[in-house]
């Protein structure tokens, strides 16, 4: 195929990775955005959803929150937030043209899964092990740190992946309003009829999704204390972006 | 029929240059024709990557299940092509399929596998073995036993999926505005590129209304359907 070709000799050629607005600055600043939303995410999500989880309220929220995140088109949110006045197209360091924008877009993407799992991650301790933490004469608080946050951590971690290459693949659509990114490959090869460019845009976001995942995937294995014993138990594999203990029970209260 | 609504006759309308409202009934007055071309797209596109989607998926779930060394092969796959970004996947597709609906809806039917394919197996599995064991028992053939036992009790897991799949893709067809099919993603993108607030304004708030409005249909289906579980979940 002519395209692949092409892909190839665009990728092969160094000139392409290099300088300001070469794959290899495009990638770090995708990379930075990725991990910045995901930060903010987390800042903002992960405290409140652990406590509500720990004292089982705003489930219904907490739970419905991913269905509406859903129905929300990222390109849309994104589209309103660079028109309006404020965050608008403004340069933002690092970030590039419209970086606040996209920052801020990116992060509201990543909070459904976030809040999601770690409510469900806490919720899922066995009520035997939590009413015996009671039972020893733990606080609240302390059964929060010592039970219930090391047991549901590997869920918590879980969502955090999922959270991490979803926003990586759709920091992408931030070039349909010319914003930073890799996407700007893979929309300048496509508007300029230049195909290869564009795969080669794809190609490089997708093979760093599956590095990120692969990465995430060793974080959580490494801190799931059921798994450390029996490294044969479990049911992952590696490339499980929506896997059944994320999915279930998100589905079956809603 | 704007002068009833701002009085003055000679005052801008809403969506006018200098006046450039969010909110602007003016708008969707005088652009209804536009606004209801672009709806009817989305939910075309919407619909068939969906329906694509689904009869792609079902033989797969079931030669998953048959062979289960396929299995995970099958799930890596599918769940690999859903980490290519979707604005990545429209251009890799056109040098096949050029700038058509067919793009778009290739597409989104391949992402809507990965869910249904993934819910289809799920739902299968949640069968109890001992209803399976007494159908069997009645004398009920592969065939019979999928039609009329597994796929009925199948049916609530399955439509979950097929909610999550639908909404997300409604979400999604947006993005195929990038070939100029996108539904109402086409107005947005227009909507952006000339800063018309009204434009993009309400093709954003149309798309979540859709979506919300084909998981109703999808839930009342699905009452429709298993007309058994209504006592029990209502």
């Amino acid at each position: 195929m002519r395209v692949f070709a092409d892909m190839w000799a665009y990728l092969s050629d160094g000139a392409n990775w290099a300088g300001s607005d070469g794959i290899a600055a495009l990638l770090g600043q995708q990379l930075l955005l990725t991990l910045t939303a995901l930060l903010m995410a987390m800042v903002v999500g992960l405290p409140v959803a652990l406590w509500l989880g720990h004292l089982g309220r705003g489930g219904f929220l907490a739970i419905n929150i991913s269905n509406v995140g859903r129905a929300i088109p990222t390109f849309a949110l994104l589209a309103l937030l660079v028109v309006a006045p404020w965050p608008g197209t403004g340069e933002l360091g690092p970030y590039g043209r419209a970086g606040l924008a996209t920052l801020i877009a990116l992060t509201l993407f990543a909070l459904p899964p976030i809040i999601t799992n770690s409510y469900v991650a806490m919720r899922e301790v066995a009520p035997e092990v939590r009413e015996a933490a009671r039972g020893m004469g733990m606080t609240g608080v302390q059964q929060f740190w010592r039970v219930e946050l090391p047991l549901g951590l590997p869920l918590v971690v879980s969502g955090l992946r999922l959270a991490l290459v979803q926003v990586w693949a759709t920091a992408t659509i931030a070039a349909l309003v010319a914003g930073p990114g890799l996407g700007q490959v893979i929309t300048d090869g496509f508007f300029r009829s230049n195909y290869g460019k564009g795969i080669a845009g794809a190609l490089v976001v997708a093979a760093v999704a599956l590095v990120l995942e692969l990465v995430a995937a060793l974080v959580q294995r490494a801190v799931d204390p059921s798994r450390r014993g029996t490294p044969s138990g479990g049911h992952t594999d590696a490339l499980s972006v929506t896997g059944a203990t994320v999915e279930q029970p998100a589905e079956s209260v809603g | 029929m704007r002068v009833t609504l701002l009085g003055a006759a000679d005052d801008p309308s809403c969506y006018s240059r200098l006046v450039n409202d969010w909110v602007c009934m003016d708008y969707v007055s005088d652009r209804q024709q536009e606004i209801v071309d672009a709806t009817i797209q989305h939910i075309g596109i919407t619909v068939v990557s969906v329906v694509l989607g689904l009869a792609i998926a079902f033989p797969l779930a079931l030669l998953a299940r048959r062979l289960p060394k396929l299995e995970s092969a099958i799930l890596a796959i599918t769940t690999g092509i859903y980490t290519v970004p979707s604005l990545a996947l429209f251009p890799l597709l056109v040098p096949f399929t050029g700038l058509s609906a067919t793009t778009v809806v290739i597409g989104l039917a391949l992402y809507a596998l990965t869910i249904l394919v993934r819910s289809l197996l799920e739902g299968l599995r949640s069968v109890p073995d001992d209803v399976r064991e007494s159908a069997t028992g009645l004398g009920y053939g592969r065939g019979q036993l999928l039609l009329k036992v597994e796929l009925p009790l199948a049916l609530p897991v399955v439509m979950a999926g097929l909610r999550v799949a639908t909404v997300s893709t409604v979400a999604l067809t947006t993005v195929g505005s990038l070939v100029a099919y996108g539904g109402l993603g086409n107005l947005i993108k227009d909507g952006v590129l000339t800063n018309f607030r009204a434009e993009l304004f309400t093709a954003s708030v149309l798309c979540v209304v859709l979506a919300v409005v084909l998981d109703i249909v999808l839930v009342l289906l699905q009452r429709l359907l298993t007309p058994w579980t209504r006592g029990v979940r209502a």
